[in-house]
């Protein structure tokens, strides 16, 4: 199912920001829409993309390949994405991933076994004065987490795993 | 006229436009600032910093606005980092210093920053000996690295971005030359970068991948060795090559190429083509050439070339050759019909037209396409560049897709528009052109004249054409067979004429032939006939450059019953396998001659390889026929032959062949010397050609033939009528013998509209059997919903011999494949 | 003194429309749309003495009266990339003080003849983005966005576009080209946006903390606004402070408060008491300034900060003690530069590439003094000879660093 099939009002509400003849700016809040159940940017989407607005899989893909929120490749059903930037890291970010990731068995950059959560050092999310904190990349979009501890991290998974959705 | 600026650079003065670039400037004083993401062709980019260079400015007084002096001299002012010369265009009284120890610091560091990531495999690398980098280095590099090379960044080498070009990412240098050139040049946005940073690399997507009919071009100007074409790679160090200058023998554009040969030990010592390159000829194809140039040359080495005559299929000299010929000859005189067709030099044409002549017998052109009597009368004249095309002037191409038919016409065309001229493109249904026309106007099949006539008056676009500075039309055989082109160019003609647009440069008519050299074969006084199989039934038949039998059942059985059949063609075919006589003639590669543009420019080719056999070429067997005949024809050079074709024809009279090797300077400078600038493209040093005056331009009285009012055909209720259409990767033997292009051909297909498809019950990819006025064949379904309802689209030389709008009945065979 | 910019600090639910306008809301935008000319706009921004605060300071009055007004239609963008590590201000504005900073994005479109403004947001903010949508649409359906607001003839859209992932699209026009649907590369300037922008057309861009000065200037003038700050910085300034302090926040302060003010007054001092080392002063594209009590005591406005060999930028005050070293900052740093280097230029592509290797090195032990002299040549070869400001910054850290603590960097390569 194409994109604009699947979701009408949003592709509607998307192509009304961009003046008709500029439709090609409408790529990147597609993407999002694309990459929203999947995780990462299909094949197939890429192709529905690129003939939405008129533009080459060539370029979607390329857009895709540039910014780093978007991917090409699946991981786990949410990206937690700890911020180690000099801030940050100032601040105990670097411990607290290594700890993070000690607790959950994996290295950084790996996927919890259930697929849940795949953990990842990133560059500054402009929270540097609540450090350590992460983002969740995942179905329900990006959310913040800030002032975090390993052990409120653990919880925040464990409820994951209950309801499946983040709860806010 | 634009305002001149004069500016100083490393103390040489020079004016130039306003506008200009300064590495522009520079490179017309004779300086080379050293560039790799510029290119003279393109937007500058100004991201690789290889053109790093100090530019100062004078002081201008606020208040006066005057320049403010110093000891008697305007004060510069210079800023304080380093400015890219590919980025700022000059202004008056700048001063540039491109060799000041800042200045090449900045250069030095830049290609170190290359290099460091580069690798040294020069000595395996196609582009060694003609490799900008390697150039540069040469002349400014570091001689040592100062990083560790274990920390090069590692790239699995060669990956094939389609079957025709391959990229080696570790060579890439990210100048985007490519990707510009296929977005900005081409308007085909199939390569792109992927990642960012230095992890930037090139990628295609497209299916098949890097479609374009263009890609060959990126590697001319990709500044290292990480894009190569799949036929030239590891086939030969630039450094070995020998270079003759041709014409492009593939279409009606005529690109000026070079012929880069060598002796192999796989040819037996012979001396081969290795490949194709364009020569720059602004005029014409500027430095660009179409991939089927490029690569569909290898069919003159084929297997199948015909290198000794026979006779009833058995091998004989020369000399018995001849006599049988001439003897049939001499027996049916105005009974002999000479079919031949614009693969053909305008010598050999010629020398053909003269025997025909010489025996009162007939002079037939082998085309579906008519109308170049008149493009004759009211062609584009003298000095035509679509190069100059822009704002307030206005192309129209009517039934053409120039991108199949004549891909550089596309480009150029498309450039026009882009410069802002006015594009219309009239057609049946959707062609890749159309997406750059202000005007795309879809006609049912059967509307082509009224459309045109819809043009005259006072519509809209009536008027933007009617008020244009200078308006060209191009016509085509798009859904159209010799019938319907034949009525169609007088209509068009008939507009140009209305609206004066014609007998001046950049306006007029264009026909986009099929082949090289149709417009040659009009001069010369061919003709097509409409009816040819009743034209060459019973009679003494000399085919030259032509497959009638291969091309269409009903003329090889037209054929079987001529009364003697002499074919003379550099490959075997059907028709030569049902000839009396065959006689083997010379590929273009191995002869000179001339060919005739659709934009009547007569360029000169060149002998690159050695002959092949016993062949010889066509206008030196013509003339020998001749003379063995009693006629007076010469058999033996070609520039004499051309010497009597221009005596005796009007449009030619005063040219020679030296005039056509006559050049003179053009812009971009490109050539050996400047590769880093323009790219591998050739310097053209053996003649632009010249174009040939139309009758309208001299002032002759022009009269046109009665435009009809209404076309022949159009499909009829529940009728399905397939049209023929023009593909660039066909079965035609150009294509076919070469294997990488054969890759790009597919299969034949018949393309309808989806509500005919599904009045049939048809669905995408399903094989079906049409059949035809008695005729039949296979092909897969495509659907194209940019089409009528009522037509099927078939393409031509696929194995189904649609040479004119045909009803069609359409069998299904096969379910469609499921994806 | 009541907040300016941070005006949630004093007003509970000042993001909501009610509360926003009950307290003077969107009196400085039904003043110019009703009352004064476009340019009268640009010219009491101008008098005000208003600079950019997205780094360069560039004056926002000036820029404004920049735009092309042979070329139409204008846009105004906001900046809202926010992606300097150490800098978190505009995430407050604008999921605090909404209103303020978009009746500022308003008055600017009105003043320069946009009738379409766009907020890009950095990708990570899509939360913020979805609680501006809603602002946004609270203003259009209280008549204060649409067409013929309050009974002019001034009509406005608003639109927010989030990036996804990539700091170089902070630079103004990377921006405009993420929005036109493409990779976020910087464009060769000139010509500057205010010719040729968004869609080639004539662009306003500035940054989140501008636009939210704007309605205060409006209101109570630019004599009142110039009253603030310092002659060559105006006004007030929201200070980003992060690193080894105890109390990290934004604070909200006049310029030319000194550093040892902000540090340990509003920072509440080093963590543990430890000595101060080093400040940059404007996230991760500082220099490194050596911390004394000259440093200390030095005003934090554009031009002091030069003084002590750094630049304010975006006030994005990253404090360093004594704990840290260096190699492992200039680590970091390049760590961040060599990731959102876009790839597009030579110098900041392959330069960072080659720097992330030696300060590998160097900060792993495994370098020598020969690794610290190449890294610091490759820096200084890469300054003044890329196409945008990123990879000069990328180099501040690195050529301060090594020429102001070598005593790190021996230290290091000696281990
Ligand atoms: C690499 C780079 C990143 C930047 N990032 C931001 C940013 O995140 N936010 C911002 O407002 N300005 C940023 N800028 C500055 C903008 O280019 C631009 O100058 C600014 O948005 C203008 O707004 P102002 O005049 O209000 O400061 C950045 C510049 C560069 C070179
Ligand atoms: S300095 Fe060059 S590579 Fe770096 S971000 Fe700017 S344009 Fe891109
Ligand atoms: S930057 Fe000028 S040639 Fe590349």
């Amino acid at each position: 199912m194409s994109l604009a099939q699947k979701y009408p009002n949003e592709v509607n509400q998307i192509m009304a920001k961009y003046p008709p003849q500029h439709k090609r700016s409408a790529v990147m809040p597609l993407l999002y829409l694309a990459q929203r159940e999947e995780g990462c940017v299909t094949k197939s989407a890429l192709k529905d993309i690129a003939q939405m607005l008129e533009i080459t899989e060539t370029d979607v893909a390329s857009i895709v390949g540039f910014y780093s929120l978007y991917h090409d490749q699946k991981a786990g059903k949410y990206r937690m994405q700890v911020c180690t930037d000099l801030p940050c890291a100032l601040r105990g970010a670097d411990r607290f991933l290594e700890e993070l990731c000690g607790n959950l068995g994996i290295q950084v950059g790996e996927t919890t076994a259930d697929g849940l959560v795949t953990v990842e050092g990133v560059m500054c999310l402009a929270a540097c004065d609540k450090a350590p904190m992460f983002q969740t990349q995942g179905p329900d979009g990006i959310r913040y987490h800030e002032n975090m501890t390993v052990d409120k991290t653990l919880e925040l998974i464990e409820a994951l795993k209950k309801s499946g959705r983040e709860v806010e | 006229m634009t305002k001149q600026f004069t500016l100083t650079i490393d103390g040489v003065q020079v004016t130039v436009p306003e506008g200009t670039l300064v590495v522009d400037a520079a490179k017309l004083a004779g300086i080379d600032i050293p560039v790799f993401c510029y290119h003279p062709k393109m937007e500058p980019a100004g991201n690789c910093r290889m053109c790093l260079v100090e530019i100062g400015r004078p002081v201008l007084d606020r208040a006066s606005g005057q320049a403010v002096m110093e000891n008697g001299q305007p004060k510069i002012q210079f800023m304080p980092k380093l400015e890219t010369a590919c980025t700022n265009t000059v202004s008056e009284g700048m001063v540039v210093l491109t060799q000041t120890e800042k200045a090449r610091d900045g250069q030095k560091g830049t290609l170190e920053f290359l290099l460091t990531s580069h690798p040294l495999d020069c000595p395996i690398c196609d582009k060694g000996g003609e490799c900008p980098l390697q150039n540069l280095t040469v002349e400014h590099g570091p001689g040592k690295s100062r990083f560790l090379y274990d920390e090069k960044l590692h790239f699995a080498k060669q990956v094939p971005l389609g079957e025709l070009i391959w990229l080696d990412r570790e060579r890439c240098i990210q100048c985007a030359r490519c990707i510009r050139f296929q977005d900005e040049v081409v308007g085909e946005a199939v390569l792109g970068f992927e990642e960012r940073g230095r992890s930037t690399q090139i990628i295609s997507l497209s299916e098949p991948g890097f479609d374009s009919v263009f890609s060959g071009n990126t590697t001319d100007i990709c500044p290292v060795g990480a894009l190569t074409t799949a036929d030239f790679r590891f086939g030969a160090r630039p450094w070995e090559l020998s270079a003759s200058a041709s014409i492009c023998s593939q279409c009606p554009v005529g690109c000026n190429t070079t012929l880069n040969t060598r002796r192999e030990a796989k040819a037996g010592g012979g001396i081969v083509v290795k490949r194709v390159m364009p020569r720059q000829n602004e005029e014409v194809n500027e430095i660009w050439m179409c991939d089927k140039g490029r690569f569909a040359h290898h069919y003159a080495e084929s297997q199948q070339r015909l290198v000794k005559p026979s006779i009833r299929q058995a091998k004989a000299s020369w000399t018995d050759a001849f006599e049988l010929v001439t003897k049939n000859f001499e027996s049916s005189r105005s009974d002999v019909v000479v079919l031949a067709s614009g693969r053909l030099s305008n010598e050999d044409l010629f020398n053909l037209k003269s025997l025909a002549d010489g025996l009162g017998g007939r002079s037939i052109l082998y085309t579906d396409m008519g109308g170049g009597d008149l493009t004759a009368l009211v062609g584009v004249g003298q000095g035509t560049d679509l190069g100059k095309l822009g704002k307030g002037d206005v192309l129209l191409v009517v039934a053409s897709d120039l991108y199949e038919e004549a891909p550089i016409w596309y480009l150029r065309v498309k450039q026009a528009a882009d410069r802002g001229a006015t594009l219309i493109v009239a057609n049946a249904r959707a062609t890749k052109l159309e997406r750059f026309a202000k005007y795309a106007i879809r006609y049912a099949n059967g509307d082509e004249l009224k459309t045109i006539a819809g043009l005259h008056g006072d519509g809209k676009i009536a008027q933007e054409f009617a008020n244009a500075q200078n308006a060209v039309v191009f016509y085509g055989g798009d859904g159209l067979g010799l019938g319907g082109t034949t009525d169609l160019a007088p209509a068009c003609a008939k507009l140009l004429k209305d609206t004066n647009h014609i007998g001046r440069a950049n306006n007029g008519l264009v026909g986009v032939w099929q082949r090289a050299n149709d417009q040659g074969a009009w001069e010369m006084g061919f003709r097509p006939e409409a009816d040819l199989a009743s034209a060459l039934k019973g009679r003494v038949v000399y085919i030259v450059g032509a497959d009638p039998a291969g091309d269409d059942p009903a003329l090889a059985l037209a054929l079987k019953g001529a009364k003697f059949i002499v074919a003379q063609d550099i490959l075997e075919t059907l028709t030569t396998q049902m000839a009396d006589v065959v006689l083997p003639a010379q590929a273009y590669t191995e002869r000179e001659g001339s060919y005739t543009s659709g934009e009547r420019r007569v360029q000169r080719f060149y002998a690159a390889v050695p002959v092949r056999g016993e062949a010889k070429a066509d206008f030196a067997i013509a003339g020998e026929i001749g003379r063995r005949l009693g006629l007076n024809m010469e058999n033996g050079s070609a520039r004499i032959t051309f010497d009597r074709l221009a005596a005796n024809l009007k449009d030619f009279a005063g040219l020679d062949y030296n005039k056509l090797a006559e050049v003179k300077p053009q812009w971009p400078i490109v050539g050996r010397g400047d590769l880093y600038y323009g790219g591998t493209t050739y310097e053209n040093k053996q003649g632009l050609g010249v174009q040939l005056s139309t009758a309208a331009e001299r002032g002759e009285t022009v009269s046109l033939p009665e435009v009809r009012k209404d076309s022949a055909l159009r499909p009829k209720e529940d009728e399905l009528l397939a049209v023929p259409v023009t593909k660039l990767y066909d079965l035609g033997a150009t294509v076919s013998s070469t294997g990488l292009l054969c890759q790009r051909i597919g299969a034949a297909t018949i393309s309808l509209h989806p509500e005919a498809a599904k009045r049939l019950g048809l669905e995408a990819g399903m094989r079906v059997a049409l059949s035809f006025d008695g005729l039949g064949g296979e092909a897969l379904v495509k659907i194209d919903d940019t089409i009528s309802a009522g037509v099927a689209l078939v393409p031509r030389s696929m194995g189904l011999a649609v040479r004119e709008p045909v009803s069609v009945r359409v069998q299904i065979l096969a379910e469609a494949k499921v994806n | 003194m009541a907040h300016i910019l941070l005006r949630h600090r004093d007003i509970p639910d000042i993001n909501r429309l009610d509360v926003y306008q009950k307290n003077g809301g969107f009196e400085a935008f039904k003043k110019a749309v009703t009352a004064m000319k476009p340019t009268e706009v640009t010219d009491v921004v101008k008098a005000s003495g208003l600079r950019g605060r997205g780094g360069a300071g560039f004056p926002t009055g000036m820029k404004w009266s920049f735009i092309d007004n042979k070329n139409w239609p204008h846009y105004v963008v906001a900046n809202a990339d926010e992606s300097e590590p150490g800098t978190f201000k505009d995430r407050e504005i604008m999921e605090s003080n909404p209103f303020q900073f978009l009746e500022g994005l308003a008055i600017a479109s009105y003043a320069v003849g946009a009738t379409a403004a766009y907020i890009y947001l950095r990708g990570e903010f899509w939360q913020v983005a979805a609680f501006l949508d809603e602002r946004i649409a609270d203003m259009e359906k209280a008549g204060l966005l649409g067409d013929k607001i309050l009974g002019s003839d001034y009509s406005l859209k608003i639109f927010t576009h989030l990036g996804a992932g990539a700091y170089i699209c902070g630079e103004e026009t990377a921006l405009l080209e993420s929005i036109e649907g493409k990779r976020g590369q910087p464009r060769i300037r000139p010509p500057f946006p205010p010719a040729v922008g968004l869609y080639g057309k004539p662009t306003i861009v500035n940054n989140v903390e501008t636009f939210t000065n704007v309605p205060p200037i409006l209101v109570n003038g630019a004599d009142w606004y110039k009253s603030l700050g310092t002659p060559d910085s105006a006004g007030v300034k929201i200070f980003s402070l992060s690193g080894r302090v105890k109390n990290p926040g934004n604070y909200e302060l006049p310029f030319g408060v000194t550093f040892r003010k902000l540090v340990y007054e509003y920072g509440g001092g080093i963590i543990d008491d430890r000595p101060i080392k080093a400040i940059m002063p404007a996230g991760a594209s500082s220099s490194l300034i050596v911390v004394d009590d000259k440093a200390l005591d030095t005003p934090m406005d554009y031009a002091s900060v030069r003084t002590i060999g750094g630049d304010l930028g975006s006030a994005s005050v990253i404090v360093i003690d004594d704990t840290v070293s260096i190699d492992w900052v200039i680590n970091k740093t390049i760590h961040f530069f060599k990731h959102e280097s876009c790839g597009k230029c030579t110098p900041c592509r392959e330069g960072n590439y080659w720097m992330l290797h030696m300060t590998e090195r160097i900060h792993s032990g495994t370098g020598t003094q020969a690794d610290v002299d190449l890294l610091l040549n490759v820096a200084k070869q890469m300054q003044g000879k890329c196409l945008c400001a990123l990879g000069e910054f990328a180099t501040m850290a690195v050529v301060t660093g090594i020429e102001r603590f070598p005593q790190d960097f021996q230290k290091a390569v000696k281990a």
